[in-house]
């Protein structure tokens, strides 16, 4: 890609929005008001970008959490042209931020595309994302005039989003994981060396680049700096997306966000492939190091409630039923194992109860991780898991064919 | 880790092109076993370290998978 945006005009430098509205700060998603609200589009050479990035500390915002910098200086400078990916794609169930964002926002992920791509002399740049969010991208396409960046439709699949399952979409394969045994920086999309970020990762990185890793930390906590996008849903309403300061408690994000914690029994943090955590674990702040203690992890920033009158194996159940069915067919522990470990879940659940459920569920659990082309086992695994952990007392109520969300 | 020497080998099975046909199961019961559904089995998932003794062991299992599924990398 060779760049024509080498100059940056100081007179229409912009100070970088003040408070947690930062991805949103425009208010509109058009071009002039994205322009007056952040200023013209930087230039970042590769290692400015890398040290920036580093300086920020900014974690991937896809679900897998990687910082951001080591992707970008994996790709490796050795002459090959690499190709830049922005992952709009958003299977996941309880998340809305990232259409959300290509909605609000289609100019700072744009932004960041580009100034990735040009800091890398990236040879091709991509978008990748469901068809409705396609729409607001066609319309700032058109507004700036920008004709690099070539289109892709993600399927409305769980797996869709998986970084192998974009680049086999790209280039013209089956929506579906790949067997890896090289990342994609080192070879990807036709062999070139690829850069996939999330569609916030790179809106940050768009921020980060114009304002700086020290601006970026002025909001958020010392180990996990800055905003993050966060999807809201459960007990109180549909699905909302919230833009809040990372590393605050799940109770503090609760309570600021309307949501009476004392009407909430457990969380599903992370999303599908998370992690259930008791009323007693809400306390932990909603970041990589803050959630670690107790077994879980962001995601994609995730927060489903759980309300006192729901039974948390049902909702489990349901969940795991819903994955087993998302499977790529590919393998075989996959194939096989969650259906089986969706449907012994399923008869825990719903009242066909035998003492020897839960063991066989943790057996199936413990059997398909690690053995799949893609984190699809492990991470239906690891919900089961959890389920079980949260809901001991629940478990013991129902091998006794009682439910202690309807007692 | 430790400063033992690891074994320098893996066996990388792609689960995409596995079928569960088992032979790599008869060649290498030391390190593998069969799941519910005759998939094999072993520590490490995806990536099985072999230990020297049974390089020559795992050489068989990859040129006789028929689905082309196993693959050594060093």
């Amino acid at each position: 890609m060779t760049s024509d945006q080498s100059t940056i005009s100081v007179r229409g430098h912009v100070a970088g929005p003040a408070g947690t509205t930062r991805l949103f700060a425009a208010g509109s998603g058009d071009y002039g008001s994205h322009q007056a609200a952040f200023g013209p589009l930087p230039a970042m050479g590769r290692a400015p970008l890398i040290d920036e990035l580093s300086r920020s500390g900014l974690d991937g915002r896809g679900g897998a959490g990687f910082t951001a910098w080591q992707k970008v200086a994996s790709v490796p400078a050795d002459g090959r042209r690499p190709v830049v990916v922005a992952n709009g794609a958003e299977g996941e169930p309880l998340s809305k931020k990232d259409a959300a964002l290509l909605h609000n926002a289609p100019h700072l992920v744009i932004d960041g595309l580009l100034i990735a791509g040009q800091s890398l002399d990236a040879k091709e740049l991509h978008l990748y994302a469901g068809a409705e969010q396609l729409a607001p991208v066609i319309r700032a396409f058109k507004e700036r005039g920008e004709a690099r960046i070539r289109l892709h439709e993600a399927p409305d699949t769980f797996i869709s989003g998986e970084a192998t399952a974009v680049v086999s979409a790209i280039s013209g394969g089956l929506p579906i994981p790949r067997d890896r045994t090289k990342r994609l920086t080192d070879s990807g999309l036709n062999g070139r060396p690829t850069l996939v970020h999330n569609v916030e990762t790179l809106a940050h990185l768009a921020l980060i680049s114009r304002f700086g890793s020290a601006w970026f930390r002025s909001v958020g906590t010392g180990s996990a700096p800055g905003t993050r996008l966060i999807t809201l849903s459960g007990n109180t309403a549909g699905a909302r997306v919230y833009e809040i300061p990372t590393g605050l408690c799940l109770t503090e994000i609760l309570v600021s966000t309307g949501v009476d914690p004392q009407a909430v029994r457990a969380a599903l943090v992370g999303g599908y492939h998370g992690t259930w955590l008791t009323a007693e674990q809400l306390d932990a702040p909603f970041s990589r190091e803050g959630l670690a203690p107790v077994g879980a992890r962001t995601g994609a920033g995730i927060i489903m409630t759980l309300g006192s009158g729901s039974c948390g194996l049902a909702a489990t159940a349901d969940i795991l039923g819903y994955l087993a069915g998302q499977s790529a067919r590919q393998c075989g522990p996959c194939t096989n194992g969650l259906p089986n470990m969706a449907s012994q879940f399923a008869r825990l659940a719903y009242g066909d109860a035998s003492g020897r459920l839960p063991q066989e569920i943790s057996r199936l659990a413990a059997l398909v991780t690690g053995r799949g082309s893609c984190a699809h086992p492990d991470g239906t695994a690891r919900l089961a898991l959890s389920a079980l952990m949260a809901f001991a007392s629940d478990v013991e109520a129902h091998l006794r064919g009682r439910c202690e969300a309807l007692q | 880790m430790t400063d033992r020497k690891v074994p320098r080998t893996t066996m990388h099975i792609d689960w995409t092109r596995c079928d569960g046909r088992g032979l790599c199961i008869e060649l290498l019961p030391e390190l593998l076993t069969r799941d519910d559904w005759g998939y094999p089995v072993g520590r490490g998932g995806s990536e099985i370290l072999i230990p020297e003794n049974l390089e020559y062991a795992a050489q068989d299992a990859v040129a006789l998978c028929p689905t082309q599924a196993l693959r050594l990398r060093k």
